[in-house]
């Protein structure tokens, strides 16, 4: 079923095109020495070439262009082993060159696929038109002095990489699934963190509206827009907007707007006849960037594998259902953590462990794969207990509350507090005889037909054997001693 | 002999034989600065004490052996060469408090090799112009004087202060840029030799750029020897340039003695323009003769788009211009007059800190690379360039090299030409060429016109062969025997 908002003339159908900044992993800026890493205190990382001083020279980041080859190779792109740098001129304070050197005519990546999951398990493709590396600007603050802005240069000249979709989104939700698809791919790469809080990645949203079966209409861009959420409450807010235009008989006109969270709405920020005049022309102290297929292909076979491959191998592999595979490979660390369990043992039950009981736990104590309420080394001798009947299910979840209260390993546990399985008939025998006997008139139920007590006089020898009898052991001395 | 009447090789030798000392030498060229500077406004900053300090230097690295041919030398900066803690203006009062913390890769380079910095030169603003009268700090006269006339002449531009300290003989040498002709115009009005070496064979790094895909940094001296002890110290690939050259620098001055026999050398049809001053095409004509008495084959050759060199390059330079001059916003450094936003302060910042001529080519820039426009001016203009790089690979298929005139006038007043800038223009129309190519070109004084001002030949070469632009710039000053003085000059 697809999306539509409903007008007062019938259904419309938004159309949305996005323009993803995603800031490069890298020791240092686009092209100086300076350190790109986000901190510090401001201007302290800052070259002369940042600072746009005179005669300075940009000279190319090899890392940096590895990154965004990269980047292309997850995104299933066209590598462009010819591509330029081009300057897009404005004047801000904040652009110290006055110009931003860019990608306008071409670009180190070309088309591409990006694959996204719905809520209701459909898979759909969103082409990538292209990606492109280019340079931040600074910072400009302007609530810091009653009568002056400061400049933070900083993130002057640190590499970004716009990554731009077709306008192939069709609703806000489909819109979210492909920013934390992309920002999914771009972590398992390692070439953006993906951090939209600190402005590591932003959004430029494109959106239009039309009804069945037309050309598309005019759109109007949402300008940095800096959280999953934030996106797709912009889109519905700005397609509600366009569509409360067009019914009143008026026209969308092409601008640049600017999403408000605290009111849920989109504003006016440049009209068309207002946008910039960028004069791009081809950066002179640059030469263009040639790539060698065979640097390619190096950086190819070193690149890591990609969520919807891991997630296919895991459901084989580990014989896991494909949604559990999808969970487990939503982070590239939770998906290392679950293969270091689940390598050597019962992939499903480390599975249903890591997606239940461990998921539960890192949530309730507020920590992280990174720093995991139980090691996986832990976790995995616990599944051994299991495996090799040490211990039953049951136990295990009160073993493996103990390991997240206290941080031992679960063998001590089971021993110090005698939570070993009982396995001797001899015994379980003995606990199913004297619950049989105190519990005479279920006992007469049952024979007359009432079968479901059968689970009662399991539950109730287990309780008095402290929840460590043998299930299968236990089920079957009942079963024999019922007749 | 004068000490002023040295050359750089014989300076050089003088101070091996420790027949005179570098603080000597940089004394006596102090001395001359301050004596014929404030008449010529060649300098914009004069640097006496530095020099001093240099000289001495100088002198401990000759004694202990470590000198090169350039140590103890003294020696103009053009002032768009970013000097650490020496202000560096680019003859811009947007630049005026600027003192760079940095050194250019070439006049560190110069540094290195010991040389000692007299000063910065005075320029055109920015290095735009062709006769140094957009100087934010004055106009430069020329040491060359009509016969009879007492009236101020031009030297040349961009590097119009270097070309003056130099013919003036209060620098033994200077660096020079040439974008369309810097280095080689002024050159030819002042009597002395320059090259423009192929782009990328000096690193552009540290020297503020006017139009980046054509700035080259030169040397501009007495003689075509001393150019190729500069160029040998100035050359060589530098990894903060992109654009420069990653190839081994020969040693030029092994080019000189290498005559001109057998070289086939090329003259374009289409440089005998009509109205060209009859002397400018006699002294062409004598060249011709040289070359040809010294066994070099003469090749009529063509570069059928040469007229299109100079509307080409008056899109492409201002187009590069307007947007490397954007970073003079007031914001970082330098100038800075305040407004009642950032706007405003741009504006008044930048209306106060540039000149009529660097504003007109910022306009100018601005128009062909705008929306709707690009494609007609710019983009059309690249198209063109590529032609005429075409023309000179053509013809350099034909020919070692190519003899012209550098410019179709000698020096001309302060005050003519002025009305109009199309004419100004009309200067670099031999020069600009060999800029849009790439190609290495030097100006060699080779006569004087009949009311005593001196004119230059420009010989051409192909991409990273100065050598050969060396060997036969050297066998027309042989021919040409220059000998004449300016004269104001340090005596």
């Amino acid at each position: 079923m697809s999306y539509t908002l409903e007008g007062r003339t019938g259904n419309w159908e938004v159309v949305v095109g996005l323009e993803v900044h995603a800031q490069v992993i890298s020791e240092s800026k686009l092209f100086s020495g300076a350190s790109a890493t986000y901190g510090g205190a401001p201007n302290a990382h800052v070259s002369f070439i940042d600072a746009g001083f005179p005669g300075m020279l940009p000279v190319i980041n090899k890392e940096c262009v590895a990154q965004a080859v990269r980047t292309g190779l997850g995104l299933r792109a066209q590598i462009n082993l010819f591509s330029r740098f081009d300057r897009k001129n404005y004047f801000y304070a904040d652009l110290p060159q006055g110009y931003q050197i860019s990608q306008f005519a071409h670009p180190i990546v070309g088309t591409g696929d990006v694959e996204i999951e719905l809520q209701d398990g459909t898979i759909k493709h969103v082409g990538i038109t292209r990606l492109h590396l280019e340079q931040d600007a600074g910072k400009s603050m302007h609530d810091q002095h009653p009568a002056k802005s400061v400049i933070d240069l900083n993130r002057a000249g640190v590499a970004l990489m716009e990554i731009v979709s077709e306008p192939d989104i069709r609703s806000p939700e489909e819109a979210g699934a492909y920013l934390r698809k992309l920002r999914q791919i771009l972590r398992y790469l390692g070439t953006c963190d993906g951090n939209m809080e600190e402005g590591s990645m932003r959004a430029d949203v494109n959106v239009s509206v039309r009804k069945a079966g037309e050309e598309f209409r005019t759109r109007c861009e949402i300008k940095n827009v800096n959280s999953i959420r934030f996106v797709m409450h912009a889109v519905e807010a700005e397609a509600m907007r366009q569509i409360e235009v067009w019914e009143s008989g008026g026209e969308v006109v092409q601008e640049t707007r600017l999403y408000d969270p605290s009111k849920g709405e989109t504003r006016s920020m440049r009209s068309k006849e207002d946008a910039h005049d960028y004069r791009y022309f081809p950066e002179p102290d640059l030469l263009p960037l040639i790539l060698e297929q065979e640097w390619v292909e190096g950086l190819k076979s070193s690149l890591p594998e990609l969520p919807d491959e891991k997630r296919a191998r895991f459901c084989t592999e580990y014989g896991i259902p494909f949604y559990d595979a999808g969970v487990l490979v939503a982070e590239q660390a939770t998906a290392d953590f679950y293969e270091t369990l689940a390598k050597g043992r019962d992939g499903k039950l480390a599975a249903n462990w890591v997606t239940g009981d461990f998921f539960a736990a890192m949530n309730r104590t507020g920590k992280s794969i990174e720093n995991p309420p139980v090691s996986v080394d832990a976790l995995g001798q616990m599944l051994d207990l299991i495996t090799d009947k040490t211990i039953n299910g049951r136990i295990a979840k009160d073993v493996f509350e103990e390991m997240v209260e206290t941080g031992k390993m679960p063998a001590a546990i089971v021993e110090e507090k005698g939570l070993k399985q009982v396995t001797d008939t001899g015994a379980i025998d003995e606990a199913v005889t004297k619950v049989l006997t105190d519990n005479q008139d279920k006992v007469a139920e049952y024979k007359s037909g009432k079968d479901k007590l059968f689970g009662f006089f399991v539950g109730q020898v287990m309780k008095a054997m402290q929840g460590k009898g043998n299930p299968a052991l236990v089920n079957e001395a009942v079963k024999k001693q019922l007749g | 002999m004068s000490i002023f009447d040295l050359s750089v090789a014989g300076a050089a030798k003088a101070l091996k034989a420790k027949e005179i000392s570098a603080v000597e030498l940089t004394t006596a060229y102090n001395a001359a600065v301050a004596e014929l500077n404030p008449r010529l406004n060649a300098f914009i900053t004069t640097t006496p004490e530095l020099a001093l300090g240099q000289a001495k230097a100088a002198d401990a690295r000759i004694a202990d052996g470590s000198a090169t041919p350039l140590t103890g030398v003294p020696i103009a900066m053009k002032d768009l060469f970013c000097t650490e803690g020496v202000r560096t203006t680019a003859a811009s009062k947007i630049l005026e408090p600027f003192i760079p913390p940095y050194e250019s890769t070439v006049s560190g380079k110069l540094k290195e090799a010991g040389a000692v910095m007299l000063g910065k030169a005075n320029l055109d603003e920015f290095a735009m112009g062709s006769s140094n009268i957009t100087s934010g700090y004055g106009s430069v006269e020329n040491p060359w004087k009509r016969q009879g006339s007492d009236a101020k002449l031009v030297p040349g531009g961009s590097s119009g202060g270097s070309a003056a300290a130099v013919a003036a003989r209060i620098a033994l040498a200077a660096t020079g840029t040439d974008t369309g002709g810097s280095i080689r115009q002024p050159a030819a009005f002042t009597g002395l030799a320059g090259i423009k070496p192929t782009y990328g064979r000096c690193s552009r790094w540290g020297v503020v750029a006017f139009a980046s895909s054509l700035d080259q940094p030169g040397p501009m001296a007495r003689n075509v020897e001393d150019n190729a002890l500069l160029l040998n110290a100035m050359a060589g690939f530098d990894e903060k340039d992109s654009t420069s050259a990653e190839r081994e620098v020969p040693d030029f001055t092994a080019a000189l003695s290498r005559g001109v026999k057998g070289l086939k050398i090329g003259i374009p049809a289409e440089y005998r323009l009509e109205g060209t001053n009859p002397e400018i095409l006699a002294l062409w004509d004598k060249g011709i003769e040289w070359l040809k008495a010294q066994g070099a084959e003469i090749i009529d050759i063509s570069l059928p788009h040469t007229k299109y060199g100079l509307p080409v390059y008056y899109i492409v330079a201002p187009a590069e211009a307007s947007s490397n001059l954007a970073r003079y916003d007031g914001v970082r450094y330098g100038k800075r007059v305040d407004g009642e936003d950032l706007i405003d302060l741009y504006e008044r910042t930048r209306a106060e800190g540039f000149g009529a001529e660097v504003k007109r080519r910022i306009m100018i820039g601005t128009y062909v690379l705008s929306h709707g426009y690009y494609d007609a001016y710019y983009l059309k203009a690249q198209k063109v360039r590529n032609l005429i790089l075409k023309d000179f690979t053509d013809a350099f298929a034909k020919v070692d090299a190519i003899l012209t005139p550098t410019a179709p006038s000698a020096a001309f007043g302060l005050g003519e030409k002025m009305d109009d800038p199309v004419t100004m223009y009309l200067n670099d129309v031999f020069t600009v060429p060999a800029s849009l190519a790439g190609v290495p070109a030097m100006s060699v004084p080779a006569g004087l016109s009949a009311d005593g001002l001196p004119l230059g030949l420009q010989v051409i070469g192909k991409h990273f062969d100065e050598e050969t632009v060396f060997a036969v710039s050297a066998a027309i000053e042989t021919a040409a025997n220059f000998t004449a003085l300016p004269e104001v000059r340090a005596k």
